[in-house]
């Protein structure tokens, strides 16, 4: 036996050479390092006539907002082409911009010049705009990231990696580093939010957590997905309190979050509240039923069944209400149980399923929105480390038709393959199940299923009839993993045992 | 473990793709195209382009090996009369092959960390866990070479073919650390004729195999050895200079090689002996009051490589024949010891190792890249002694903050300063610095808040317009101190061990 150990550890020895130099500070020197590195390479609709892409509408809502008052910022007008990137964010988003416009004013002002800027691209621009992403993920995601695994790890203590590697996983998680820094978005802005709104909840701040997630669904509207968990668990808290203690105690705690959330979002939309007009064209823009029920390729239910059955021919309002029953049906079973044992670790679980099924199945899905699975993904990676970065690599594949549009090839492959490699050299220090090996060669499989697939997609032309083949193999063979990773994430919701004192 | 740390490098190095590159990226392109379209004969004297070949002649085949690829790719990049032609093709091709072809370096680095270690564990007596720790040195000593942040910025940044060179030279010295000293001449010289700056550390091997090798016994003079070296270079330089001598044109080839009209400095200062000169000529100037020639000064653009002489005023110019008198002169005592010591192949590496930052401080027309002539050989010595080591985190980071000024490009900020972060701070996890003494310290502290003054506080305070000169000045200047005192240190080390 003590053979086996020594020739175990003589095995990883440099794994374990590397876990005492890699700690937390340079893991984090190395991340921004990454983030900067795919910073270097092109963002979406570069030199794209008419309508370019992601990185003009983040620069046309800052020549927007700071050119015009906030009355006319969500409504049609001759300054404003709704048609041309008009602002479709909650009101968070719309002051971030106007933030951004101020200071691009003072440093570049031709960028933010209304109308005539349209398209403005320079090597100069295209420089600030990568700063003003770094900045805010620098002040807002990662220590966001940092304070949720100190918490987590202060409450869980069965883990299967330690909070360095963890935080390096999270940090190095090349989805949302491509498509921030590369595709251009400030994703880090809302999922840090709602990050932070998670540690505060494990570090037992309530109010707190109140404030962060109603800042977060009020930067981007996509947080709903998030939201039903938060609602169940506290609801399922506020229960519990009172069944322990009393009935007062219950209504002051639901008061306070009640009051918390109001108040928040009363802030957020002051300007806007004062005429019911305003606050139902923001609505409307933020949720437009216009739009179909999914664009280009994305790998959830509607696109699979698309190949089969023709659903653009259903009318929108009809698809929204079916898309809205199946969501709802497939969140039941894991908001009951939250609702039912509200602990925080059935929490991360829940907001992975439900994030999971709004993904699969609501209306108007973005490839991008997987995101907001990654991010809950990777918060419990620690209790289940090898299902969770399997996920995780396929998120990342699942948005190769949009990294390869937006010519982001390269820094995937490489993101991807450093990925791999720092997980795999973890995984050697993580305690061995026992009968682990035929779950590796599945997953070697699907891997390598994807990486067949890209390489396909590269190298063969598809036919004439399909030009959208590749993608949509793609989708389809990402979908079909989800949906089988939803039932998994599902089952070990449902049956993981609490222990009736450790309820929160 | 260790192949995936080359995977993880190429990777790095993919991602560094776009990145700014310099003129040095052009003149490789023309070579590729003049060694494409132009029988071997004009190779040396192609006029179409100011930037005529000047390496050695297995590097004009190298680009003329690479062209044949290149026509697949984009033969436009081919013409001869396409100037500063850069299309994605191009510079994806290019990048490409520097990327391909450091897998060399890779190669070169593994085999020389094994036969380091190897070494070390026949001098040391044998501990029990030394199997653990000659892994790890192995693995260690790989990273530092594969990971060179200098060697990063100015291959994959600023552009050029370093990577493979050093893999070759590193391929002759674990030859040489394993004893086989034929077949390490043969690497050195393919070497030599792929890139004469390696001249520098010529010495270094001539006396060490004369003396340890040509010496059966160390005292019996074995004549066939001798015989069977010399062979050995000639005819390597026969097969690369042999098309030019045939041709008639070898006195072109020469004249290409050894360019003496370049000025004594390069146009940004490399941190040696002459930037400390050149200083001190400025600085007198300024006490005489004597403002013009400084504003001369502030014309030259850094980033051209082309000739341009710097005059001193006050100060006696240099010659070239002054720098290669100086340069001999004080590479005797380190040759003499390596002469006089029993034949330890780590005290040819440390003599190496002072040839190259000899031939550095004193060299004409020395580039800051050349400071990794010491550096690499420098990175295997880092587990045999507090010295060696000690001196190799300093150097390595004096180095790398050195090339700082040729990659001035905004975006290339961060890149060059985060790597400078991540190098210092993976140093200091892996106790590197724990043998600096206080000086030492502060001295390298120092570099951060100079970072700050010379690329940003400039800006914000708009003097790059008045003083443009002035930040490089102060960067040469910070530096040579550094580079004069690791100079003397270690040679003092090496000639009282």
């Amino acid at each position: 036996m003590s053979l086996y150990c020594d020739t175990m550890i003589y095995k990883n020895l440099i794994p374990i050479y590397l876990k005492k130099v890699f700690n937390e500070k340079l893991i984090l020197m190395i991340a921004v390092l990454f983030r900067w590195f795919v910073s270097l390479h092109d963002y979406s609709g570069k030199s794209k006539t008419p309508m370019y892409g992601d990185y003009e509408a983040q620069r046309h809502w800052m020549e927007v907002t700071i050119s015009l008052p906030t009355t006319q910022w969500y409504f049609n007008s001759s300054d404003n082409d709704l048609l041309y990137w008009g602002l479709d964010y909650p009101p968070l988003t719309a002051y971030h911009s106007y933030l951004n416009g101020l200071v691009f004013k003072k440093i570049l002002p031709e960028s933010v010049q209304l109308n005539t800027s349209r398209g403005f691209e320079s090597k100069f621009h295209k420089l600030l705009m990568r700063y003003s992403v770094l900045i805010v993920d620098l002040l807002i995601f990662i220590p966001a990231v940092y304070w949720f695994f100190r918490q987590f790890f202060k409450i869980k203590n069965n883990n299967q990696l330690s909070q360095t590697m963890i935080i390096a996983l999270t940090l190095l998680y090349p989805g949302i580093i491509l498509i921030d820094y590369g595709h251009f978005q400030y994703n880090c802005v809302s999922l840090g939010l709602f990050v932070a709104s998670v540690a505060s909840m494990f570090a037992n701040k309530t109010i707190l957590t109140c404030i962060l997630f109603s800042m977060a669904l009020n930067y981007k509207q996509m947080e709903l997905y998030h939201a039903l968990p938060f609602f169940f668990y506290y609801i399922g808290f506020v229960y519990e309190i009172y069944k322990k203690r009393s009935f007062f105690k219950a209504l002051k705690t639901l008061s306070i979050l009640v009051l918390s959330v109001t108040i928040t979002f009363l802030l957020l939309w002051l300007p806007f509240i004062s005429d019911p007009k305003q606050m139902f064209q923001v609505i409307h823009r933020i949720f437009p039923l216009e739009r179909g029920v999914f664009e280009d390729k994305v790998s959830n239910i509607w696109c699979l069944i698309n190949v089969l059955y023709k659903l653009r021919d259903i009318n929108n309002q009809t698809m929204a209400t079916i898309c809205l029953l199946t969501t709802l049906i497939s969140v039941l079973p894991t908001c009951l149980d939250l609702l039912k044992n509200p602990s925080k670790i059935k929490f991360l679980l829940s907001l992975i399923n439900c994030s999971l099924s709004f993904f699969l199945f609501s209306f108007q899905v973005h490839e991008k929105s997987i995101l907001l699975v990654a991010i809950p993904v990777l918060m419990y990676a620690p209790q289940n480390a090898f299902v969770c970065t399997w996920f995780l690599s396929l998120t990342t594949f699942s948005m190769l038709p949009l990294l390869i549009r937006d010519n982001l090839l390269i820094p995937f492959i490489s993101l991807s393959l450093i990925y791999f490699i720092v997980y795999n050299n973890i995984e050697k220090l993580m305690l061995q199940n026992k009968n682990t090996s035929k779950l590796h060669l599945l997953r070697n499989l699907s891997l390598l299923g994807c990486v067949i697939l890209t390489f396909c997609t590269l190298t063969l032309k598809p036919p004439q009839k399909y030009p959208h083949l590749w993608p949509l193999f793609i989708s389809v063979y990402s979908c079909v993993h989800f949906f089988l990773f939803l039932i998994y994430f599902n089952f070990s919701q449902l049956m993981l045992n609490i222990p009736k004192k450790k309820l929160y | 473990m260790a192949s995936s740390l080359h995977v993880v490098i190429t990777c790095l190095k993919l991602l560094l793709l776009p990145s700014y590159y310099s003129t040095d990226f052009e003149v490789h392109r023309n070579w590729l195209a003049t060694t494409y379209s132009l029988p071997v004969s004009q190779w040396y004297s192609a006029k179409h382009s100011e930037w005529t070949i000047d390496y050695p002649p297995l590097f004009a085949w190298f680009e003329y090996f690479l062209a044949q690829i290149a026509a697949f790719v984009d033969y436009d990049m081919l013409s001869i009369h396409n100037h500063n032609y850069s299309s994605d093709a191009t510079i994806f091709f290019q990048r490409f092959s520097v990327i391909i072809t450091d897998f060399v370096f890779y190669y070169g680095s593994r085999k020389c960390a094994q036969s380091i270690v190897l070494l070390m564990k026949s001098t040391k007596n044998k501990k029990k866990k030394y199997l653990d720790e000659s892994k790890i040195s192995v693995f260690v000593i790989e990273l530092l070479l594969t990971a060179n942040v200098t060697l990063l910025l100015i291959d994959h940044v600023h552009f050029q073919y370093n990577g493979f060179l050093f893999g070759i030279l590193l391929i002759s010295i674990s030859h040489i650390l394993k004893g086989e000293n034929y077949r390490s001449a043969v690497w050195f010289t393919i070497l030599l004729n792929f890139k004469h700056i390696y001249l520098y550390l010529a010495p270094a091997y001539f006396v060490y195999l004369l003396r340890h090798f040509c010496f059966k016994k160390k005292i019996r003079f074995t004549l066939i050895r001798l015989i069977n070296l010399g062979l050995i270079v000639l005819s390597v330089t026969a097969i690369s200079f042999g098309p030019f001598i045939f041709n008639g044109q070898i006195s072109q080839v020469f004249k290409q090689l050894f360019p003496f009209k370049r000025g004594l400095s390069h146009a940004y200062w490399a941190p040696n002996f002459w930037a400390l000169y050149n200083t001190a000529d400025i600085g007198a100037k300024v006490i005489y009051k004597d403002y013009d020639l400084i504003k001369n000064n502030n014309s030259v653009s850094m980033t051209r490589g082309l000739v341009q002489e710097f005059e001193h005023t006050v100060l006696p110019s240099i010659t070239p024949q002054i720098t290669f008198i100086l340069t001999i002169v004080f590479m005797l005592p380190c040759l003499y010891k390596l002469w006089k010591s029993n034949s330890n192949p780590i005290d040819f590496v440390r003599c190496l190792v002072l040839c190259g930052l000899t031939s550095f401080m004193f060299g004409w027309h020395v580039h800051e890249k050349a400071l990794l002539l010491a550096v690499i050989p420098l990175t295997l010595l880092i587990f045999t002694s507090t010295n060696d080591c000690s001196m190799f985190s300093m150097l390595s980071i004096i180095s790398t903050y050195s090339v700082f000024p040729l990659l001035f490009k905004p975006f290339e900020f961060i890149t060059k300063s985060l790597l400078l972060i991540v190098n210092v701070s993976f140093l200091y996890n892996t106790d590197r610095f724990k043998s600096l003494n206080r000086i030492e310290k502060l001295y390298l502290i120092s570099l951060g808040p100079l970072l700050l003054l010379t690329d940003v506080a400039w800006m914000v305070l708009r003097f790059d317009q008045k003083y443009p000169f002035l930040p490089l000045m102060l960067t040469s200047f910070h530096n040579s101190t550094g580079v004069f005192y690791c100079w003397i240190k270690y040679y003092l080390y090496y000639i009282c061990q």
